[in-house]
């Protein structure tokens, strides 16, 4: 049989590309390569898809957008009718023209701002599965660091974006920005001519943002996108504990096809439902708002919801902290919500990996994921994190919240005020307590199967539930964690007596390990099964029904209490 | 295929727990045995499913034609109804062919691609000690080669010279980033003797008996629209005016003289953050910050009552002209807007 002409021309290629740059060694070694199948996985691909639509539309939008803050009035024939004769800068009136005079502009303009919001939620979700499921343990800290500074990377990329247009909303974002940067002691107004080359707003500050917006940040997240994915090649996809699943293996799915089809064709669905969105949702419709100018400010105005919680946080925070010594002015009420509680914020998230690391003093590789409740201290931590950055987050809408609920805004404060210092705490202990709770949970079905609902009477009269035991597979995943115990350090004084070098350390590191690892619940081992079993559970052992009457009082449900 | 592939099942040992109570710990099971889905073992479900997702491809396709169409047919005639109808279009064209190749793309691999799974193995990120002991002679080599470590001179040189390379970049850019960097502007506003407040935007002058107990208007420096840097110098000099009761102010107040027959003119510029100070509560004379809820009142010299702000919003010292306008005292008698360090000095 002969090979047909495409065939032939395949080849052809295959060869050109093999001789020059050794295509077929490429395709040997990643064609094949497995990766790991779960929902979760998907939301960093949401992510990575949401800035390639960015790239894209961001690309349009430079062909008709003017960075410039030259004042000019606009055309008396041009759309919106609002707009009309009105003095306003050169960015203004360029997305004026993209909205309403460029065919798809506003298409474009709305797929953008869109497409932002999609890519910090993703990012967000996307490390919160990381932190909850442990992936950043070893050997991925370093690209838990990359991830973050992703996230910082659009949080700046949104905020430069979304101050484009200059209209009166972005324009009291930057005069926010402007103030808080005037706070930093000593060079706080220097800081701020250096960035708006001179007085507030100056004529620099939209030319300046659109150079970091369209090539230094996404310049950036471009690059730490590619070290970001290279390091996953390297270490080789994480897994969700299950049968078969070890820290030795990957199981899963080859990239080709498999996985290029879904993850490919995932891309075309994030554009779509982007895109739709862009065609049917109204975002950000600046003539609404009006060109920038110092004086008027609507209420109930929000930033998008990624910068929230620094709203809130200054929105919270009392004005008695601010203070003046030796003649210099330190504002405190703005220096500690608008820097040290995100820093603080943040910068615990940053480092935990190395923080929880030291706590295990465990130096193994881990590849496979946990689930949250087998690790209580750091689900709850990370509730608890989550928690306080979402209330800071509704404090940040406190106005929103006082107009729809009628509720004095002063209460909404104070309120927000103790539950800064009261939410964490009890997030902490109300999740650690579920965590723990479903980890007995867990052990109770091991041990004595699941439920089945079916309640049948003994010989002796007594009513029982049938449980089902686990098959293997099943148990497994219940099984199969390793609840890690507080480390274990070497006396201070050797047997001589004499203190030893790094006590100190090591008792901090053990009374570390002791915070994190105190509480735990520990997986079922094959004696406690069997023992349980010896006891002569009511279980649907083989033989086991012969011993009862087999009258079933179907559909009873769990709520017919069981013995155990 | 490569060798390190095995197919799914048998991965694991199987010790099982049951039968052995002696075991500290259960042993994985190794994978679940592959269950066939309908298409696998069914040729007519095989069959539906790629129809499915050839219609799907085709409605992607149908779709992006249709956006094409739409652009031509749809024109921009100065009528926001054009501009909403060619937006949707367009939108609807492409969201649509976007999902429609995407969704035929993850149908036909979840009902037709083999779901086998398979197993690569992992291998732990360090090198092998001979791999380490081996990168470590090499980086002596290279260093013995290079000699940095007997010529200490060297060393110093080539710290000193990168270190300072970067500067003749940095410097420029930095020094010309804050303009002239006159930071005492800052201290200063339009604001001068006799010149008269004007209604934001009109720039209409204000005759003291046209302000109403109650009432509150945004004023700029008259004539302010028509200078150089106006926007920088209207962010520093907008003000609020509002009337009072004269009753509702303390006579023996510190700047009571500033004020005029009970009008009072504020700084607008919050001095929490900066924002424009927008909102007046005419019962309480309260002033609000929309945008940290920093709340002042008037009859009190502005001082907050509640929210993040601390200090006060600065005064501005008004009269009335012959003409019956009013009319400032002279600039503020301290820096508008946000604290930073150096502003009491
Ligand atoms: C990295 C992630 C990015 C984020 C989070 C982001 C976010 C934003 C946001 C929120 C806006 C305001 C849109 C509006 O409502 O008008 C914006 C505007 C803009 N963006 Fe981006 N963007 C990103 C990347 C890019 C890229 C790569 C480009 C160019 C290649 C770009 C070009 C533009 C332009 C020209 C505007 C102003 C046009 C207008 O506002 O109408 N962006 N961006
Ligand atoms: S700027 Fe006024 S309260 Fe923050």
């Amino acid at each position: 049989m002969s090979t047909s002409t495409p065939a032939r021309a395949a080849g052809a290629t295959a060869d050109f590309l093999d001789t020059r740059i050794g295509a077929s060694k490429l395709v040997k070694e990643f064609a094949r390569k497995i990766f790991p199948d779960h929902w979760s996985f998907l939301l960093g691909e949401i992510a990575l898809y949401s800035f390639i639509v960015l790239l894209l539309s961001g690309t349009f939008l430079t062909m008709f957008f003017v960075p410039s803050m030259a004042e000019i009035h606009y055309p008396e024939d041009a759309l919106p009718v609002t707009m009309q004769g009105v003095q306003m800068s050169e960015a203004f009136a360029s997305t004026l023209k993209l909205s309403f005079a460029v065919k798809g502009g506003l298409l474009m303009r709305q797929i953008h701002h869109w497409a932002a919001l999609m890519f910090m939620a993703a990012i967000v979700t996307h490390m919160l599965r990381i932190f909850f499921t442990g992936a950043f343990r070893k050997p991925r800290e370093l690209n838990w660091i990359v991830g973050f500074l992703l996230m910082v990377l659009g949080l700046v990329a949104g905020f430069t974006g979304y101050s484009l247009p200059d209209d009166v909303l972005s324009g009291n974002g930057l005069r926010i920005t402007d103030g808080i940067t005037k706070g930093v002691p000593i060079i706080g107004s220097y800081a701020s001519f250096l960035i708006f080359g001179g007085e507030f707003p100056g004529v620099d500050i939209i030319p300046r943002m659109f150079t970091a917006h369209i090539l230094v940040v996404p310049g950036l997240i471009l690059a730490l996108v590619a070290v970001h994915l290279m390091l996953v090649v390297v270490h080789k996809h994480t897994q969700y504990p299950g049968p078969g699943r070890t820290n030795k293996n990957v199981v899963g799915f080859p990239l080709f096809p498999v996985y290029m089809a879904k993850a490919g064709g995932f891309f075309f669905i994030v554009f779509g439902v982007l895109a739709l969105m862009g065609a049917t949702m109204s975002i950000n419709a600046v003539w609404n708002y009006g060109p920038y100018d110092p004086s008027p400010v609507s209420a109930g105005a929000q930033p998008d919801w990624y910068m929230l919680f620094l709203e809130g946080s200054l929105r919270m925070m009392p004005g008695q902290a601010e203070f003046v010594v030796g003649g210099f002015t330190v504002p405190l009420n703005v220096i500690i919500p608008a820097m040290i509680v995100p820093g603080i914020l943040l910068g615990a998230l940053a480092l935990y990996p190395f923080i929880e690391a030291i706590a295990t003093g465990d130096k193994r590789e881990h590849h496979v994921l946990d689930r949250p409740r087998n690790v209580p201290f750091r689900t709850a931590f990370g509730v608890a994190v989550l928690a306080e950055l979402i209330m800071l987050a509704l404090a940040g809408s406190n106005d929103l919240i006082a107009t729809h609920f009628s509720l004095s805004i002063n209460d909404i404060t104070n309120t927000f005020r103790v539950l800064f210092f009261v939410l964490p705490v009890v997030t902490f202990w109300i999740t650690k307590r579920i965590c723990l709770g479903l980890q007995r949970r867990d052990r109770e079905i091991v041990l004595h199967g699941r439920e089945t609902g079916t309640i049948i009477r003994m010989a002796t009269g007594e009513y029982v539930e049938v449980h089902k035991p686990l098959d293997d597979f099943e148990r497994w995943t219940l099984v199969g964690y390793e609840a890690p115990r507080p480390r274990e350090i070497e006396p201070a004084e050797d047997s001589r007596g004499v203190r030893r070098k790094g006590y100190r350390l090591d008792s901090f590191k053990a009374a570390l390990s002791r915070v994190f690892y105190e509480d735990r619940i520990e997986p079922v081992t094959p004696a406690e099964l069997a023992a349980a079993h010896s006891h002569g559970e009511h279980d649907m052992l083989p033989g086991g029904t012969d011993n009862v009457e087999p009258t079933a009082l179907a559909g009873s449900g769990q709520d017919t209490g069981h013995t155990s | 295929m490569s060798s390190k592939q095995t197919p799914a099942q048998g991965a694991g040992v199987g010790v099982r727990g049951r039968d052995s109570g002696t075991l500290e710990r259960f042993e994985n099971p190794g994978l679940h045995p592959h269950k066939p889905r309908q298409a696998d073992i069914n040729a007519s479900a095989a069959k539906r499913a790629e129809r499915q997702a050839v219609t799907l491809f085709a409605i992607s396709a149908l779709a992006s034609v249709g956006a094409v169409v739409g652009y031509f047919m749809i024109p921009l005639d100065q009528t926001v109804a054009s501009v909403r109808l060619s937006n949707l279009t367009l939108g609807v064209g492409l969201g649509l062919g976007m999902l429609g190749f995407g969704l035929a793309a993850v149908h036909w691999a979840k009902t037709l691609m083999s779901d086998v799974e398979r197993i690569d193995e992992r291998h732990d990120q360090r090198g092998s000690d001979e791999t380490r002991a081996e990168a470590v002679q090499l980086l002596k080599d290279g260093a013995a080669d290079s000699g940095i470590a007997r010529r200490p001179l060297l060393k110093g040189a080539v710290v000193g010279a990168l270190a300072l390379a970067p500067l003749p970049f940095i410097v420029p850019l930095v020094g010309n980033l804050g303009g002239d960097w006159d930071v005492s502007k800052l201290r200063h506003t339009a604001w001068r003797k006799g010149r008269r407040l004007a209604i934001d935007p009109t720039d209409t002058p204000i005759r003291a008996a046209d302000v109403t107990v109650g009432s509150i208007f945004s004023v700029m420096p008259e004539g302010l629209s028509e200078e150089e840097h106006y926007l920088e110098e209207k962010a520093k000099a907008v003000v609020v005016l509002v009337r009072v009761d004269p009753r509702e102010l303390d006579e023996n107040a510190e700047h009571a003289d500033w004020a005029y027959d009970g009008i009072l003119a504020f700084s607008k510029i919050c001095t929490h953050v900066g924002c424009p100070v927008a909102l007046y509560e005419q019962q309480t004379h309260h002033l609000l910050c929309p945008c940290h809820q920093s709340t002042f009142d008037v009859t009190d010299g502005a001082k907050v009552v509640f929210g993040p702000a601390k200090r006060p919003l600065p005064q501005l010292p008004i009269a009335v002209d012959d003409e019956g306008y009013l009319v400032a005292q002279g600039d503020f008698d301290e820096p508008v807007g946000p604290s930073f360090w150096e502003r009491l000095k």
